[in-house]
C-alpha cells in the first residue's frame, strides 16, 4: 500500500503534446508508472510515446478508466485544466504547472467543493514536484532513482530539498512509502494536514517527514493534527531560518507575513505539539532513524 | 509587485472610490504649481515610495502656503527616505503627490488580503484608522471586523453593509460606504490584488467618505493579463541586483553575507542558507536558478553573485535529477571561465551520474573546492569567506 498514487493507478498526462509535458511523460513512462494517455485540446486522435491523446479529459476518462492526472499546463490555462479534470471525475490531480494567479487558485478550491467529500478530487500542488510511490508509480518530475521503496512518508513544499530528504534516506538503506509533494504556493490542493492525515491511516507507512517553510499557517495546523490524532512519530524540517521577514523567497508562498509565520516560530509551535525537529537540512537520515530506534522500528523500516 | 499611492488612487478613482483632488511633481516648483491647481487653502505633500511609514519619517507634510509646498518638495526630492519598514538603506524620492487638504471627523480603517488560512480574500476593517493594524490587531482585536468573500459570487452587498455599520458610519452616510467598500473590492479583485490598504479612510466633517491613502500590491503571476499594471513598475524603489535577477528570469533576493549562493530549487535554496548560518557565517543572498541548470544560466548566475562587492565564496549546491550532474559540472566549469571567476568556489553536487560530476570538475583545472554533503558545503564555504576577510584586513 501507499497513498494517493500506486501501481493500479491510471493516470493521464494533461498538455502531453507540449515540450515539458512530452518530456516527463516518457520518464515517468519510462519508470514504469502506468500512463493510460494524454489530453491536449485539438490534437485528439493523435499518439505521444505509443499513449492515446484526447480532446477532452472526460473523453480520456471514458476511453481509459484514468482516475489520476498531472497537469503541466501553462499558468493562464492551468486553473480550467484542473477544474476540468475534477468534472471528470478523476480522483488525484498533481499541478506542476509554477505560476497560477491566487484568485484562479481560489476559484479552483470552491469549484471542487461542489463535490461530496468522499468523491471530491484530491489536489497536490500547483507549483509541486508531483508524488512518488517508489517501484509502483511516479507521477511528477522527480529523478526515480533517488527513492528506494519504504515505510517513511515524505510531505514537503519543496522538490529539491525533498531529494535531498529522500536521497539521505536512500544512503542509510531506509526506504520510503510514498513522497508527495503540495508545492510552494501561497493558495494550494492538500495540505501538509491532509496528508498526514493519509500517512496516518496508510498501514504501510510507518513515520513521516514533513518539510515546510517560512510563510502560511499550514506547518502549524499540520503540528496540531499530529498532536491530537497521529499514533505515527512525525519529524519536520523547516526552511527559511535566515529569511528576511516580508520578503519572498522564490517560491509565491514563501513569504513572512504575519505572527508565526517564520521558521523560528513554526519551530517553537511545531515542537510545543510533539513534532521532533530535524535540526539541519544535514540530518534528515540520523533525525528519522533516531525516531525509528526510540519505537523499535528501525529494523523493520530498514527491511 | 508593489506600486505608489498615486497609482493606486488612479486605479480607486477608475471604480468609483472617491479621493481627493491631487496631482503629480517633480520638482518644487511643479509642487507650487499644483497647490495652485488644486486650489483651497492647506495642502498635503507626499513622498511616494514603496513603504509604510512615511508620516514619522519626514516623507509628509502639512503645508498652509504655497511657498511651504514649495519648501517641503525641496526638502524630501532627490533625498532617501528611512522608515521603519525600508532598512537603513531607505527609499529614493523621486516625485511627490500634493493633495488638497480633508476636513477629517473620523479615520478609519479598510483592507483587502489573501487569507491563506482561509484560502479566500479577506476584507479587514476597523474603526482605528491612520494606526498600523498589525499595531491594532495586537492591542485592540476587538476593534477588527474580519469579513472573508466567497469566490464563486464575490463580495455582496449586504456585507458591505455590515462592515459600514461595524465602523459605525452614520446612517445617512451607510448606503456611500458600502458603495466604496464595494467599489475597492472590484478594484482589487479585477486587477488581481494580493493586497489594498485604505488607511485611513476618512469620513469628512461634510458627511463624504474618501480614501485619504491607498497602498496596493499585485500577484505577479498575473500580470501577464494586466498590461496597465505591469507599466506601473517603478525599479528605482527596488533593488537593483534584484530587478537585473527577475530580468533575467532568475529568483534573486540580496541579503548582508559575504557567502554568494547558487542553488537549484527554492526550498533547497533557503535551507542552504540556513545550513551557512548554522556553520557561523552569513549568507550574501537567496538565488533558484530553477529546474534546469543550463550553463548559460549557471554563468548568469555567476555574474549577478559576483557583482555583490560584499561577496567573499562562492557556494553552488546543485540536486541534478532529470538534469545529470555532469552535465551540470560542465556548466560551472563552463561559467567559471566564462565569467572568470577569482573568488574561492565550493561545489556541492548531488543527484544523478554524481561521480561523473565530480570527476570533470577535478579534471578541468578550474580552482574548486568540492564538497559532498551540505554540511560540509556550507563549513567550506565559510572557511573560505573567512580567510578571504582576514587576507584582505592583512
Amino acid at each position: 500500500m501507499s497513498v494517493l498514487i500506486n501501481k493500479n493507478s491510471r493516470i493521464l498526462v494533461q498538455g502531453i503534446t507540449g515540450k515539458i509535458g512530452s518530456f516527463h511523460a516518457e520518464d515517468m513512462i519510462r519508470y514504469g508508472s502506468p500512463v493510460v494517455g494524454g489530453v491536449t485540446p485539438g490534437k485528439g486522435g493523435t499518439e505521444v510515446h505509443g499513449k492515446p491523446v484526447f480532446d477532452t479529459v472526460k473523453q480520456a476518462v471514458e476511453a481509459t478508466g484514468a482516475d489520476t492526472t498531472i497537469v503541466f499546463v501553462p499558468p493562464p490555462f492551468a486553473a480550467d485544466s484542473i477544474m476540468e479534470a475534477a468534472d471528470a471525475g478523476i480522483k488525484v490531480c498533481v499541478c506542476i504547472t509554477d505560476g497560477i494567479p491566487a484568485q484562479d487558485m481560489m476559484r479552483v478550491k470552491r469549484y471542487m467543493r461542489r463535490y461530496k467529500a468522499d468523491s471530491r478530487m484530491r489536489l497536490l500542488g500547483p507549483n509541486c514536484a508531483g508524488v512518488i510511490t517508489p517501484g509502483e508509480a511516479l507521477v511528477g518530475i522527480m529523478p526515480g532513482h533517488i527513492y528506494l521503496p519504504g515505510r517513511i512518508g515524505i510531505v514537503g513544499r519543496s522538490g529539491t530539498l525533498g531529494y535531498e530528504a529522500a536521497s539521505q534516506l536512500k544512503a542509510v538503506g531506509l526506504g520510503i512509502s510514498t513522497s508527495v509533494g503540495i508545492g510552494g504556493d501561497p493558495i494550494n490542493g492538500c495540505s501538509h494536514r491532509d496528508v498526514l492525515e493519509l500517512f496516518e491511516n496508510d498501514p504501510d507507512t510507518d513515520a513521516v517527514i514533513m518539510i515546510g517553510e517560512i510563510g502560511g499557517p499550514q506547518e502549524a495546523e499540520a503540528g496540531q493534527y499530529a498532536r491530537d490524532h497521529m499514533t505515527k512519530p512525525v519529524c519536520a524540517y523547516i526552511a527559511g531560518l535566515s529569511a528576511p521577514k516580508g520578503r519572498k523567497m522564490g517560491h509565491a508562498g514563501a513569504i513572512v507575513s504575519a505572527f508565526g509565520e517564520s521558521a523560528a516560530e513554526k519551530v517553537e509551535i511545531l515542537k510545543a505539539c510533539g513534532v521532533t525537529i530535524v535540526p539541519t537540512p544535514s540530518e534528515f537520515a540520523p533525525t528519522v532513524q533516531k525516531m525509528l530506534a526510540d519505537r523499535g522500528l528501525l529494523a523493520a523500516a530498514a527491511e | 509587485m508593489d506600486i505608489h499611492e498615486y497609482q493606486a488612487k488612479e486605479i480607486l478613482a477608475k471604480f468609483g472610490v472617491p479621493i481627493p483632488k491631487g496631482g503629480l511633481a517633480y520638482s518644487p516648483e511643479q509642487a507650487a504649481y499644483r497647490a495652485r491647481e488644486i486650489g483651497g487653502s492647506v495642502w498635503v505633500v507626499k513622498a511616494q515610495v514603496h513603504t509604510g511609514g512615511r508620516g514619522k519619517a519626514g516623507g509628509v507634510k502639512v503645508c498652509k502656503t504655497e511657498n511651504e509646498v514649495e519648501e517641503a518638495a525641496d526638502r524630501m526630492l532627490g533625498r532617501k527616505l528611512v522608515t521603519h519598514q525600508t532598512g537603513p538603506a531607505g527609499k529614493m524620492v523621486g516625485r511627490l503627490y500634493v493633495e488638497g487638504g480633508v476636513n477629517i471627523a473620523k479615520e478609519l480603517y479598510l483592507g483587502f488580503v489573501l487569507d491563506r488560512s482561509e484560502q479566500r480574500v479577506m476584507v479587514i476593517a476597523s474603526t482605528e484608522g491612520g494606526m498600523e493594524i498589525e499595531e491594532v490587531a495586537a492591542a485592540t482585536p476587538e476593534k477588527i471586523v474580519r469579513m472573508p468573500v466567497e469566490p464563486a459570487v464575490g463580495m455582496q452587498a449586504f456585507q458591505a453593509r455590515e462592515i459600514a455599520f461595524a465602523l459605525g458610519i452614520p446612517a445617512n452616510a451607510v448606503t456611500e460606504a458600502s458603495q466604496l467598500i464595494l467599489r475597492a473590492y472590484r478594484a482589487f479583485r479585477d486587477k488581481d490584488g494580493t493586497m489594498l490598504e485604505i488607511n485611513p479612510l476618512v469620513l469628512t466633517h461634510e458627511g463624504h467618505l474618501v480614501a485619504l491613502d491607498a497602498k496596493m500590491s499585485f500577484d505577479d503571476n498575473a500580470l501577464f493579463r494586466h498590461a496597465d499594471i505591469s507599466e506601473l513598475r517603478d525599479k528605482s524603489q527596488e533593488d537593483p541586483r534584484e530587478t537585473q535577477a527577475a530580468d533575467r528570469g532568475l529568483s534573486y533576493v540580496g541579503l548582508e553575507g559575504d557567502v554568494g549562493c547558487i542553488v537549484n530549487g527554492a526550498g533547497l535554496a533557503m535551507a542552504t542558507m540556513d545550513m551557512i548560518l548554522l556553520a557561523g557565517g552569513a549568507p550574501a543572498n537567496f538565488l533558484d536558478i530553477g529546474g534546469g541548470a543550463t550553463p548559460e544560466r549557471v554563468a548568469k548566475a555567476f555574474r549577478l553573485v559576483t557583482q555583490d562587492g560584499n561577496v567573499k565564496c562562492v557556494l553552488v549546491n546543485i540536486f541534478a535529477g532529470i538534469n545529470r550532474c555532469d552535465w551540470v559540472a560542465q556548466g560551472v566549469v563552463k561559467a567559471v571561465e566564462m565569467t572568470n571567476l577569482k573568488l574561492p568556489l565550493v561545489v556541492r553536487l548531488a543527484g544523478t551520474n554524481v561521480e561523473l560530476g565530480q570527476q570533470i570538475l577535478r579534471e578541468s583545472g578550474i580552482n574548486v573546492i568540492t564538497a559532498d554533503t551540505l554540511a560540509e558545503a556550507a563549513e567550506k564555504s565559510v572557511a573560505a569567506a573567512k580567510s578571504v576577510a582576514a587576507k584582505a584586513a592583512a
